[in-house]
C-alpha cells in the first residue's frame, strides 16, 4: 500500500531524556467525501491507526479520522530510559499494515 | 451525561445551524465548493466530545491548542496540543482528543498517551473544511477533563468536493 515513512528522532540521548519523535507516511487520506467525474463517490480510504511501542511497550496510539490531512504527520513525545528500538506500525482501513522501527541508545 | 448549564445554549445553536444548513443547500445548489452532504454541527460536536471522555463537565487550563489564527489553506492545518502534567505513573494523561464542528464529520484524532509519552504533546496537520471551531479535550489519569476550544478562519475549505 503506502510508500515508505519518515522518522526522525535522535540517534542517542541521555538516560531519562524526554524526547520529540516526528512520524511521517505517504498516503493520500481519501476522506470518502469527494467525487468523481461521473458524480460517483470516491470510496473512503485512510489510514486510521498509528501506535508506537518502545521495546514492546506502547508509548502513544493514534486514531486518526478523514479531516486529518493527506500525509498524516504525527510528532509525539517519549520518555527514553534505556537502549533499545522504537516501533511504528499505522493501519489503514483495508488492513494493510506499514511498519517500521529506529534503535536509539543511551549514552 | 447532561449538563444543566449548557443545555439552553446548545438548542438556541442547533436552531441557528439548521438555518445555515439550509442556506448551505442553496449555496451548494448554485455550485459552491461544498458538496451537499450535510455537515457537523457544534451541537454534534459537543456531544461527541462528551461521549469521548466521558463527561459534559470541563475544567479550563492546562491544556493549550497551538493552531493559526487564519489559516490559507484547509487543507492542512497544523495544530499541537500540550497538556500540562508530569506524566508519571500516577498522574498522566491518558489520552486527547480532538473535534472540529463544522466539518462533514465532527471527528479529527485520538490520542491515547502513556507515562512512557514523557511529555503530554502532540503535533498533527488537520483538514478543516471552512472557518470554525476546533475543539480539543485532554482526559486525565485521576478521571478529570480539561478543554480547550479555538476558532480558526479558513480561506480555502480542505475537504473536497
Amino acid at each position: 500500500m503506502a510508500k515508505k515513512p519518515r522518522i526522525k528522532l535522535p540517534k542517542s540521548v541521555s538516560q531519562g531524556q524526554v524526547i520529540q519523535i516526528k512520524t511521517l507516511i505517504p498516503h493520500k487520506m481519501e476522506t470518502g467525501q469527494r467525487k468523481n467525474k461521473k458524480g460517483g463517490k470516491i470510496p473512503r480510504f485512510i489510514i486510521n491507526k498509528v501506535e508506537a511501542t518502545f521495546n514492546g511497550k506502547p508509548v502513544v496510539t493514534a486514531d486518526l479520522h478523514p479531516a486529518v490531512s493527506a500525509n498524516p504527520y504525527f510528532a509525539f513525545h517519549a520518555r527514553v530510559t534505556e537502549s533499545g528500538t522504537f516501533k511504528f506500525v499505522w493501519t489503514d482501513d483495508k488492513g494493510g499494515k506499514v511498519t517500521t522501527s529506529k534503535k536509539i541508545s543511551v549514552k | 451525561m447532561s449538563n444543566n448549564l449548557t443545555k439552553p445554549e446548545t438548542t438556541m445553536e442547533r436552531r441557528d445551524v439548521l438555518k445555515l444548513l439550509g442556506l448551505g443547500t442553496v449555496a451548494a445548489a448554485t455550485g459552491s465548493i461544498i458538496s451537499g452532504d450535510a455537515l457537523a454541527t457544534p451541537d454534534a460536536a459537543a456531544k461527541l466530545i462528551s461521549k469521548l471522555s466521558g463527561t459534559s463537565s470541563y475544567k479550563s487550563g492546562k491544556i493549550t491548542l497551538k493552531m493559526p489564527e487564519i489559516a490559507e489553506n484547509g487543507a492542512t492545518v497544523p495544530l499541537t496540543i500540550r497538556v500540562d502534567s508530569p506524566m508519571t505513573a500516577g498522574n498522566y494523561v491518558k489520552s486527547i482528543h480532538v473535534a472540529a464542528d463544522k466539518n462533514p464529520n465532527p471527528e479529527v484524532a485520538s490520542f491515547h498517551l502513556t507515562p512512557a509519552s514523557g511529555r503530554a504533546e502532540v503535533s498533527t496537520r488537520m483538514r478543516l473544511a471552512k472557518t470554525q471551531n476546533v475543539i480539543a479535550v485532554a482526559v486525565m489519569s485521576d478521571g478529570s477533563v480539561h478543554r480547550v476550544s479555538r476558532t480558526v478562519k479558513v480561506t480555502i475549505g480542505g475537504c473536497g468536493g
